[in-house]
């Protein structure tokens, strides 16, 4: 681990603690694609960081092994200095997880999927009811609480999973895609949430796809495309100057500069 | 249009082989079986050939009505056999609806039952082999009852799809459609016994069948044959009015479902009912327990297991009825009651596969494997316990062997015992092939059911050799009706099923927490 990133530097200039998400040469391999390729990534404690990529950059997987849920061929995870694959039931307590592409237990009410994450994380049932409470009510979806969640839209399924994450009050929450398909109003109330959360010293990983909402709504952000990570750093650090969409395709690349189907004009 | 379709079936067809070799094992045993199955219909129809027009008209009639009986009945059982080419698929596409209807009648040709339905229907010409007009009319008929087949069932799959885009009414029937099919064996013997002059009953039933549309199509060949040209041609008009009338609701349904979005909401519910998560302690292993238990009786795959088991000890009985007197009925009862809780609790061997990847929860949380096996088996166990406690009661009553009723609850506990133990193990150790969320209690997928298959025998032995001296004793005690040795069985049961379920508990826990990443890679492969 030769290459020490950004952010790594700054934290230990800074002198804080140890990062809140801290990983080391993860690598996975399916089959005879490697997925994630010895990345290296620092995400300091108390920031807002944005996971950026294309398509089936490995972002999901990345997430999936630095959470404890997918075994890493090679590498280490360590959370608040906690190692992850060394004693996972201390890591994942420090974590929340809005995976995606997961299926939930959508046969509960949403009230009962949000305390049955509660419950098993151990928690005591007068603390669960009353968050359960409060979370229902934050995300709007107290009026649906008796409904089964396989009877949901896709947003409100969003956001019960984000409750079910935020449940048992995490050092770190970890979200892969929060915002997809979630309507306007919900996105601005869990930007607030996640916001707060933040200002009273948690810290944020969200993957996305969408590069403006990422310079907007973070502070950190790291770029992944092909298995590996491209940049890493404040947001301010990794777009230099242009907007973070200009960097990103400069990053990636893969634009096509021609003027392209040229029957597709209506005129 | 129609040979896009046609083609893009095909292509299906072959990537999906190409997928894997167990999907070409399948395939190769389904068409085995198919081509088998027409071998036999056309060795029986050349040789009903011997007969004369009239039976080979009653035996055709018959077998043919049944057939397309099943046409219309098992797409709406097993919910959607065959939707590779699901219709919805092609909303975006601007089909014209003439080619799309052409289109995917032809393609469900491809395919091992609609081709063999083809096959089997044309050769009902086989029959005619002494008959040249009757054949010829049985090429046509035959080719006409096929694709009829084919539009009825994609016609009832319509009508229902669009009746059952509430969840609640796919649930329900999935599960209650269920009930009929478990009794199907003592219903058709009841039947069967019922009807004394069977032989005078049929040809009566045949003919009235052959003016109605399930039979019509069939009918016509026997009367070119026997030159009744007047009831042919009224036939062929019955038969090409059904044909015509099930296209026209197909495409009525079809044309209706393509602009109704498959979502439908349901009422809207605020908080304050939690269910079984009332019942259960408040801690992870309960609260493992009550989400269990709600998917007992929420999800469908789960409670046609709970509605088929105690169901099972009366189709055993039914199925004895007939071969012993009232003291065996009783003792057919209690034991089936002893099946009826085995299968309750054997269910959890696949419970992670049926959690598929929303088990997620579960690896994120980092629940023990303790908590997890415990709360699990807690809820299978205490509903397995009912049915084989109420069959055991009332099945000894019955006999009137209340002196053995220690031993058939020494075999249930031991059953539910060990069946729960081998369970937790094998559900941390390995994953099934098993219907996804959603999905009907009786689809699975093509293919690779062999390893599941295995892995559910080796289940069963292990169950049975874990039960051999409640089962000895009981035996011995009930053969031999001696109490005293059925209290000792209630004893070995109590114990040894009490230790393997401790056993089991631990071992699972242990794989649990050793392999649960592994569990959740292996769920989600097959989503």
């Amino acid at each position: 681990m030769t290459e020490i990133s950004p952010s790594l530097t700054e934290a230990r200039a800074a002198g804080q603690g140890p990062p809140a998400l801290a990983i080391r040469g993860l690598s996975k391999r399916f089959g005879s694609k490697l997925a994630v390729n010895a990345i290296d990534l620092d995400v300091p404690a108390g920031s807002f960081c944005g996971l950026v990529g294309p398509n089936g950059a490995g972002k999901t997987t990345s997430l999936s092994m630095a959470t404890g849920l997918l075994r890493p061929d090679a590498g280490q995870v360590w959370v608040h200095g906690v190692d992850v694959w060394g004693s996972p039931l201390e890591a994942k307590r420090l974590m929340g997880l809005l995976p995606d592409g997961v299926r939930l237990f959508d046969r509960l009410t949403g009230e009962q999927l949000v305390t049955y994450a509660g419950l098993l994380r151990g928690m005591d049932k007068d603390t669960v009811v009353e968050r359960v409470r409060d979370l229902l009510e934050t995300l709007d979806l107290a009026r649906d609480a008796g409904t089964l969640v396989v009877d949901y839209s896709a947003g409100m399924t969003k956001k019960i999973a984000l409750a079910s994450a935020l449940i048992h009050a995490p050092r770190l929450l970890v979200l892969d895609e929060p915002f997809e398909s979630v309507d306007p109003v919900s996105a601005a109330n869990i930007r607030d949430i996640l916001h707060n959360y933040v200002a009273s010293g948690g810290t944020v990983i969200v993957s996305s796809h969408v590069m403006d909402l990422v310079q907007r709504m973070c502070d950190h952000v790291a770029v992944i495309a092909r298995g590996s990570v491209l940049a890493a750093g404040t947001v301010d650090q990794v777009r230099g100057g242009l907007s973070l969409e200009d960097r990103f395709v400069e990053l990636v690349g893969g634009r096509n500069q021609t003027a392209g189907l040229q029957w597709l004009r209506t005129s | 249009m129609v040979a896009h379709l046609l083609r893009l079936k095909l292509a299906l067809l072959r990537n999906s082989l190409r997928r894997s070799t167990m999907q070409i094992v399948g395939l190769a045993i389904g068409a085995l079986y198919g081509l088998g199955i027409l071998g036999m219909v056309l060795v029986g129809l050349v040789a009903l050939g011997t007969q004369g027009p009239e039976t080979i008209g009653v035996v055709t009639v018959l077998a043919g009505a049944a057939l397309f009986l099943g046409w219309l009945i098992i797409p709406v059982v097993a919910a959607g056999l065959d939707m590779t080419l699901d219709p919805a698929r092609f909303t975006t596409y601007a089909i014209p609806m003439r080619s799309l209807l052409a289109g995917l009648s032809l393609s469900s040709f491809i395919g091992i039952p609609g081709a063999i339905t083809l096959l089997a229907s044309v050769g009902t010409a086989a029959a005619w082999w002494r008959h040249p007009l009757g054949a010829v009319a049985a090429l046509v008929c035959g080719a006409l009852a096929a694709l009829t087949s084919i539009v009825a069932s994609r016609a009832v799959t319509a009508a229902s799809a669009s009746l059952a885009s509430s969840r609640r009414f796919k649930d329900l029937s999935g599960v209650v459609l269920l009930v009929p099919l478990i009794f199907l064996g003592p219903i058709v013997a009841g039947v069967t016994a019922g009807v004394k002059d069977f032989k005078d009953y049929l040809p009566s039933l045949a003919g009235t069948l052959s003016w109605t549309p399930l039979g019509a199509v069939w009918a016509v060949p026997a009367d070119v044959a026997g030159a009744l040209w007047g009831q042919a041609a009224a036939k062929l008009a019955i038969a090409l009015a059904t044909a015509a009338a099930l296209a026209w609701i197909w495409k009525a349904c079809l044309q209706r479902a393509l602009v109704t979005p498959a979502y439908s909401g349901s009422r809207r519910r605020g908080a304050g009912s939690m269910g079984f998560f009332r019942l259960f302690p408040a801690t992870p292993a309960g609260a493992v327990a009550a989400r269990s238990m709600t998917y007992w009786f929420r999800d469908p795959r789960y409670s046609a297991g709970l509605v088929i088991a105690p169901l099972l000890p009366l189709v055993l009985v039914f199925a004895g009825s007939r071969a012993a007197g009232g003291g065996m009925l009783g003792t057919t009862l209690a034991l089936g009651g002893v099946l009826a809780a085995f299968l309750v609790v054997w269910s959890i061997s696949s419970d992670i596969s049926y959690d598929n990847t929303a088990f997620a929860l579960h690896v994120a949380s980092g629940v023990s494997g303790t908590a997890d096996r415990s709360g699990r088996a807690l809820a299978a166990g205490s509903l397995a316990v009912v049915p084989g406690v109420v069959y055991a009661v009332v099945g000894t009553g019955i006999a009137g062997t209340w002196a053995l009723l220690p031993a058939v609850l020494g075999l249930i506990l031991g059953a539910v015992g060990s069946g729960l133990g081998l369970a937790s193990v094998f559900s941390a150790r390995f994953t099934m092939n098993a219907p996804l969320p959603g999905d009907s209690p009786l689809k699975s997928k093509p293919g690779n059911n062999f390893p599941t298959m295995l892995i559910q025998l080796a289940g069963f032995a292990g169950v049975g050799v874990l039960m051999v001296p409640e089962i000895v004793l009981a035996a011995v005690a009930m053969s031999t009706n001696r109490p005293v040795l059925g209290w000792i069985a209630l004893a070995a049961g109590v114990t040894l099923g009490t230790v393997s379920l401790m056993a089991g508990l631990r071992l699972g826990a242990r794989q649990f927490d050793r392999r649960a990443p592994e569990l959740l890679l292996a769920v989600s492969a097959d989503r």
